[in-house]
């Protein structure tokens, strides 16, 4: 009840200044604000060049898949990096910080944990349409990591899918079966080597004496016409690297928390 | 950007926020969670941020919503609050 | 009054509907006594934040952050006037926005999977009755 209070009582100041200091942003929708043109009188908004240029800098007409990839390169190395580390925090709070000690360590609640184990016949039917369904998951998720250079998609949603497919094996049949399929070595090794492209293809042009993440150095080596091209491929290999990632720390995520770290039983 | 589609929207999520906030029922809280994350996937679409949209319809709507019910499903499903 | 509700209120209309949802998980946040409960509360509280970026990139009657092609090959031909900047929605906030909703599930993750580490160690998940175990193995040391 004290909490129920003391938090009454902060969220309330802190609303009323939010509220009142909102009133001082831009209109919503304004092109003219700062975040969209750039100060009066001052320097334009980073924003204008990215609308104006990354065509011609690339080739790639969805400006988010460019500046995530290119632009911003360091910035989604560093976010793979920090998912791959979610993963490895997930393996070592589950299996290395297993206190076996514990003054009390119950069973899960027994209303909650009515559930079937490995090899139910039961759910036949929601077996067999996920089995139909899971290729063609799988299919659509790999278009869209291939096709994010024109269209709304990329490493992070295409990655997310392919993860969802092999948890839809897991909810549908059983854990066992998709462990099968994708087991734990595998799925760390991909998750390793996911992050491994990325820093390749961001490295290489060190080798031709260029900056880091900046692909137009590859022209040569991939055999393209400019250096505009050249990015546009580096870019799918930027973001082939981020699905990698993002698929086998989904997966991987998903496996420990619903076993709680033992990978038997499952949902 | 549709200003009545907007409002709409931004009611049916402040609803959708409070009702998961305040049932007893953790699977259910889930469940109204995901739906918030739809919600929020229809914003997103609708302010022209179709990327976002499109991550929000996996991650939100998806793959949170089922973390969160296989870790209910391994503790405890009633809430005191 | 008038004056007020037309400048102050109606163009920040979003705004106010995102502090409100902030305030919410905030809250729940301080005051819920489950730790599910907080953890969804805390995803409420980073999707409003999420939401107050990428409506600082919107501009009205603006389209997706997609370049048509036709526009596109008129641009490196030589005509600046072929992409108009106001009509393209600012693609800044949505990246930004993109990474940080896939990095928040990664963490909320490792949220759960220590919930299930305090299930395992206490057999709760109520903060308060946490706070009394902890208090009586203190106790007993």
């Amino acid at each position: 009840m004290k909490a129920k209070i003391f938090a009454s009582i902060a969220v309330a100041i802190t609303g009323a200044v939010l509220l009142y200091a909102v009133t001082d942003f831009p209109n919503f929708g304004d092109p003219r604000s700062p975040a969209n043109a750039g100060v009066e009188g001052g320097s334009p908004s980073a924003s204008l060049y990215y609308i104006e240029n990354t065509y011609r800098d690339t080739k790639v007409p969805n400006l988010v898949t460019a500046i995530l990839a290119d632009y911003r390169g360091y910035d989604t190395l560093f976010e793979t990096v920090v998912i791959f580390t979610a993963g490895m925090a997930i393996f070592a709070i589950l299996r290395v910080l297993r206190n076996e000690n514990a003054p009390s360590a119950p069973s899960p609640d027994p209303e909650a944990s009515n559930r079937t184990i490995d090899g139910d016949h039961h759910r036949i039917i929601v077996g067999i349409t996920c089995r139909i369904a899971v290729p063609l998951v799988q299919i659509f998720a790999l278009y869209v990591v291939a096709h994010g250079h024109h269209s709304p998609g990329g490493g992070f949603q295409g990655g997310v899918m392919l993860g969802a497919s092999f948890i839809l094996i897991a909810l549908s049949g059983s854990l066992r079966d998709a462990l099968a399929r994708f087991s734990e070595a595998s799925y760390i090794r991909l998750a390793s080597i996911g992050i491994l492209i990325y820093a390749g293809v961001a490295f290489l042009p060190l080798v031709f004496g260029r900056n880091f993440v900046d692909y137009g150095a590859l022209k040569g080596l991939l055999g393209t016409d400019g250096e505009e091209m050249a990015r546009s491929h580096g870019i799918f290999g930027v973001e082939l690297g981020v699905a990698f990632t993002v698929m086998s720390i989904m997966f991987a995520i998903f496996a420990n928390l619903s076993t709680r770290g033992r990978l038997k039983g499952g949902l | 950007m549709i200003v009545a589609f907007d409002i709409i929207i931004l009611v049916f999520l402040v609803i959708a926020a409070i009702i998961s906030l305040s049932v007893k029922d953790l699977l259910a809280a889930a469940m109204v969670f995901g739906i918030y994350g739809f919600l929020i996937c229809l914003l997103w679409a609708e302010m022209g941020a179709v990327d976002v949209a499109f991550t929000e319809a996996t991650v939100g709507a998806g793959v949170s919503t089922v973390l969160i019910v296989a870790t209910i499903l391994n503790t405890r499903r009633k809430s005191t609050d | 009054m008038e004056t007020f509700f037309k400048e102050a209120v109606v163009p920040h209309f979003n705004f106010w509907i995102y502090v409100i949802i902030m305030m919410i998980g905030l809250w729940s946040v301080i005051a819920k006594n489950n730790l599910i409960k907080k953890l969804i509360g805390l995803s409420i509280f980073q999707t409003a934040i999420l939401l107050l970026y990428v409506s600082l990139g919107v501009k009205e009657g603006a389209t997706i952050p997609i370049i048509d092609h036709h526009a596109a090959e008129l641009s490196l031909a030589g005509d600046a006037a072929a992409i108009n900047p106001d009509a393209i929605a600012n693609p800044v906030p949505h990246v930004l926005m993109l990474t940080a909703i896939v990095v928040g599930v990664a963490t909320l993750g490792v949220a759960l999977a220590l919930c299930q580490v305090i299930y395992k160690d206490f057999g709760t998940l109520e903060e308060d009755e946490v706070l009394q175990k902890i208090k009586a193995l203190h106790d007993d040391v």
